[in-house]
């Protein structure tokens, strides 16, 4: 028994339990990954707006995959507040024009990205977002400032179609 | 525990014992010797049964009337409380019995804390009673989104989110948990299953907490082990039984005062209005029994730090067994501990009171202290006081601050310096 050569049996055993391992592992997985995101969930369109008659320093809110979607036109003393923040006073550092393609035009998802709730409009510290859950502020480039929230708030992919048309995804 | 052989009178019962000693099990848990000192606050073991066959009654019964759908959900609910024979009440009890439950658990685990009831041999015990209460909060949250109201779809919104502070795999965790790109109908769907699945779990590991229990025996109020069953223990029936049914009855007062008189008060009026993905609740705040925790969460300002200091608060209750490294079981005989182990139910309560303000100003600052405190308290101070403390001496036997002339623990306990 003290013996340490390995014999027939070590082999048989051990492929046993490799080609079991192999076996639930595959059996286990179907369990898992169909939880994932099913296929008419990912087949969700992209979305297309019409901005036409939004104001500057007006927003309006649309759901793109079950998330609200922020689409302000902002006034031009929002995008020089914007743009006069020195990048070594963002937690999360991201030039305005990084966010803003066309800076009149800010389209970001509003979700705070702590745990997901939705800021509110013209609110905060920084004349931003503000998100009531747990105290995050966000200044007028969705720029994370103060609070617990980790990031900024995200850029979904988004183009003009035209003048007046904004296309989500 | 009862050593003694049982042998079912009738013939019938002596068969089917031999086959399925079932008898035998039923006379072991009505023979089981119990300390005859046992206070009220040991009645919550059975409260808690109580609490747990409650919900699963009133929750099969809503389950027949109840449509796990995102568009239907909401309106189902409203179809309980106002087409269905008394669906009001079925869900109200179920609803309030959730609070009840927890209210229970709260005493009888800061009942555990304050007689040492989770150290040797009872730390298996303590543990599947934590994995108990940590599937109960998992089973109150689920319940709680079924009504898919603001404060459902907001909760489910933020718990879910805790986990994409896991880094690197934490976002395609939280999109496995919702199956979608934001908390939806599969969200509704997989809650409502686990929500069904998990109080027979719960009862599961009661089994096991019961059976772990009937091993060592009941801690006792002067908490030493029993030196002589016949004086120092009762038989469960008819002493305890009557004891608990009797608490169970105060109890169940209680139970039906909320569910009768103020059946709303433990909610949130926001639920009462339907799930918009657009708009968060301006002030979102868990069910009361999990604040402590959510004022833990909101007083770290780092998102994962945050999450991990929740979970601590909870998982640390685990080691406990280990961190207290005071031989005496009771606080009765531990004047230092006693008065920390108030200190720590003030702690909890204003942690409590703060999860459920404005997570800003001078509430921030007091969740930033006791959360300290919290920690303080299990870290540093109850491993500390184990070798610091200047015990009292212990009775030798639980009789004995009965019999031994006063039920007064200081009487007996003079008493015995003269001796």
């Amino acid at each position: 028994m003290s013996e340490k050569k390995t014999n027939r049996r070590d082999f048989l055993f051990t492929a046993t339990y490799a080609v079991g391992a192999v076996g639930v592992g595959a059996v286990v997985w179907p369990m898992i990954d169909q939880m994932n995101p099913d296929a008419s969930v990912k087949a969700l369109a992209s979305t297309e707006v019409d901005v036409s008659s939004l104001n500057p320093g007006k927003t309006i809110t649309v759901l793109w995959r079950g998330k609200p979607v922020f689409i302000r036109r902002r006034t031009q003393e929002e995008i020089a507040e914007a743009k006069s923040v020195k990048l070594e006073d963002l937690k999360d550092p991201q030039k305005d024009e990084d966010r803003a393609k066309d800076p009149e035009w800010l389209v970001m998802l509003g979700v705070c990205t702590h745990l997901g709730c939705v800021p509110l409009d013209q609110k905060g510290d920084y004349n931003g977002w503000f998100c009531p859950c747990h105290g995050s502020h966000y200044d007028t480039s969705g720029r994370i400032r103060k609070g617990p929230a980790p990031t900024n708030m995200e850029i979904p992919k988004y183009e003009f179609v035209n003048a007046n048309t904004i296309k989500i995804g | 525990m009862s050593d003694h052989e049982y042998t079912p009178k009738s013939k019938f019962g002596k068969w089917f014992n031999d086959r399925l000693p079932l008898l035998s099990l039923a006379s072991h848990l009505t023979d089981y010797p119990t300390p005859k000192n046992l206070n009220y606050w040991w009645t919550f073991g059975g409260i808690l049964t109580f609490c747990l066959i409650t919900q699963i009654v009133t929750g099969l019964v809503l389950a027949m009337h109840y449509i796990a759908h995102a568009d239907m959900a909401f309106d189902s609910v409203e179809h309980i409380m106002r087409d269905v024979n008394y669906g009001w009440l079925i869900r109200y009890i179920h609803a309030n019995g959730a609070s009840m439950f927890f209210l229970a658990v709260y005493i009888h685990i800061f009942r555990s804390l304050f007689y040492g009831s989770y150290k040797s041999p009872r730390e298996v015990i303590w543990i599947i009673g934590i994995i108990i209460y940590l599937l109960m909060m998992a089973a109150a949250f689920m319940g709680y989104v079924l009504p898919w109201g603001q404060m459902s779809f907001w909760g489910a919104t933020v718990i879910t989110n805790l986990f994409s502070a896991i880094p690197l795999v934490g976002e395609g965790i939280v999109t496995w948990l919702w199956g979608g790109y934001s908390v939806d109908n599969p969200t509704l769907t997989r809650f409502f299953t686990l929500h069904y699945l998990i109080p027979f779990l719960i009862l599961g590991l009661v089994v096991l907490h019961i059976w772990a229990l009937h091993v060592p025996g009941n801690n006792n109020p002067v908490g030493i082990d029993i030196q002589k069953p016949s004086k120092d223990t009762v038989p469960f029936h008819p002493y305890i039984v009557i004891k608990d049914g009797f608490a169970l009855l105060m109890f169940s007062i209680v139970f039906a005062f909320f569910v009768f008189y103020t059946p709303n008060i433990l909610g949130h009026a926001d639920n009462y209005i339907e799930a918009d993905p657009l708009v968060t609740p301006a002030h979102i705040v868990p069910e009361w029994y999990l604040l402590p925790f959510y004022a833990i969460l909101r007083s770290v300002p780092d998102k994962l730090l945050g999450v991990v200091a929740m979970l601590s608060a909870i998982f640390i209750l685990a080691a406990l067994p280990w961190l207290d490294t005071s031989k005496i079981r009771s606080a009765v005989f531990r004047p230092l501990y006693r008065q920390f182990y108030w200190i720590l139910v003030a702690d909890v309560l204003i942690l409590g009171y703060v999860g459920a303000m404005p997570a800003e100003g001078l509430y921030l600052l007091i969740a930033r202290v006791a959360t300290a405190y919290y920690f303080l308290h299990f870290l540093v101070i109850l491993p500390v006081l184990g070798f610091k403390e200047k015990t009292l001496p212990i009775p030798l036997s639980i009789t004995e601050p009965v019999l031994g002339g006063s039920s007064n623990f200081a009487l007996a306990k003079n008493k015995k310096k003269f001796e």
